[in-house]
């Protein structure tokens, strides 16, 4: 999906646990994330500490659409 | 070599530990066979046994950087003579540690590794060359037809004899005597294609099918972005019931009336996880709470009404790639610029 996405020239960035798998399928901007079940998440956290978490990640991900890439690149 | 010993890995599921809810479930070793083996090891005859079963949760397995290390220990643990992984059908993480548990047994123990995958199981293509991998069906519905055919690469091996067929090609080049020179042979090759004949080349190209970044954003700030997901986030209900496996649709949902997720309004429709974390909280995989505050603190330009799910549990590469030619449609018309595309 995310190079279906790119295709039509808009710039993604994928979340996901499983780094080696987004990078097999192509993925261009990479954000390595938490866990399988809960990638935006940790419910061992209390909820502000999970939710800051989250918040973290997110911007992460928009720094990485931000940013000029020539390859496949991990933030 | 005969009476050969076998170590047999699969995963929480397959040693019948669990489901999802026991993916986490550490390394873990048993004598002998256990689940799928049991046929393996009686399709093998006096030809060898497994003597030995490792098996570890596929969510443990992908997350914590010394299970591959746990695991090979547990394996060496039996002095095999050959490893056998899975099947894995199309099961992503499982296929992900039976490649990742063939390439340590390749380089560390430097026995041969017999497996099982789909042709799209991503782990596959990522250590295809560390095993021979028979083609087996997307699901455990195939177990019957794969066991022989893993059965009859073993029973190779234990004879000693050479292993050409059966198995999905390993991308290593091997040596061979031909009775024409290269010259003559491409020659001949560049004649056939020139009469439109049939030819076989020496070299197949592989097919990389990449495509180049797009430019990044230039300001977040006046930028539209959208949200999809591989992971299920659906309504409360998933009201258009997305399959939990081997999805035939996405769908697509207003964001117009959710700030956050509860365990009211969001659940996951995805089958290849625990869905305990995600149904009590989906921002956990689609971050709608925090999307919707940096758009009210303007760092985000502005948010795409909808966000667009399916569920990516062996669901083949071609309805993944019909669902976002298709809705990828409805983002250009709405002048989205960025996607935050999420997976589990």
């Amino acid at each position: 999906m995310v190079k279906e996405i790119e295709r039509t020239g808009i710039t993604v960035a994928h979340m996901c646990t499983v780094v080696p798998i987004s990078v097999t399928v192509g993925a261009n901007r990479i954000i390595p994330t938490v866990a399988i079940p809960y990638p935006l998440g940790d419910p061992t956290l209390p909820p502000e500490d999970e939710k800051e978490l989250r918040r973290k990640l997110v911007k992460q991900a928009l720094v990485a659409l931000c940013t000029e890439v020539d390859e496949q690149t991990v933030f | 070599m005969s009476n050969a010993r076998i170590v047999h890995y699969i995963n929480q599921f397959y040693a019948g530990i669990g489901g999802e809810d026991k993916a986490d479930h550490p390394p873990e070793k048993r004598d002998g066979f256990v689940g799928p083996g049991m046929a393996i090891n009686a399709g093998l005859g006096d030809a060898g046994h497994i003597v030995g079963t490792v098996f570890c949760g596929d969510g443990y397995f992908n997350e914590h950087d010394d299970a591959p290390a746990q695991v090979l220990e547990m394996i060496k643990s039996y002095a095999p003579d050959i490893v056998v992984v899975g099947p894995g059908f199309n099961a992503g993480r499982y296929g992900m540690a039976c490649g990742a548990v063939a390439k340590l047994v390749d380089e560390k123990l430097g026995i041969p590794v017999v497996g099982g995958l789909y042709e799209e199981n991503p782990g596959l293509e990522i250590y295809k060359r560390h095993a021979y991998f028979v083609s087996v069906g997307d699901s455990a519905a195939t177990m019957r037809k794969a066991v022989p055919d893993i059965v009859a690469i073993l029973k190779k091996i234990i004879a000693g004899e050479e292993v050409t067929e059966g198995f999905f090609p390993k991308g290593l080049r091997k040596n061979y005597f031909s009775d024409t020179r290269g010259s003559r042979r491409a020659v001949d090759m560049l004649l056939k294609k020139i009469a439109n004949e049939e030819f076989v080349t020496e070299y197949p190209m592989p097919v990389f099918d990449r495509v180049a970044p797009p430019p990044a954003v230039k300001d977040m700030r006046t930028a539209r972005i959208a949200l999809v997901s591989s992971g299920g986030p659906v309504p409360k209900g998933n009201p258009d019931r997305i399959e939990s496996s081997s999805a035939s649709k996405y769908g697509a949902y207003s964001l117009a009336n959710i700030t956050d997720f509860t365990p009211d309004n969001g659940e996951t429709a995805h089958g290849g996880y625990d869905p305990v974390y995600a149904n009590l909280d989906l921002d956990r995989v689609l971050p709608v709470d925090v999307i919707k505050e940096l758009v009210a603190e303007g760092e985000i330009g502005s948010l795409h009404e909808y966000w667009y799910s399916t569920v990516g549990n062996g669901t083949s590469v071609a309805n993944s790639v019909a669902f976002a030619k298709d809705f990828a449609l409805r983002l250009n018309e709405d002048n989205v610029s960025c996607v935050i595309l999420t997976s589990t």
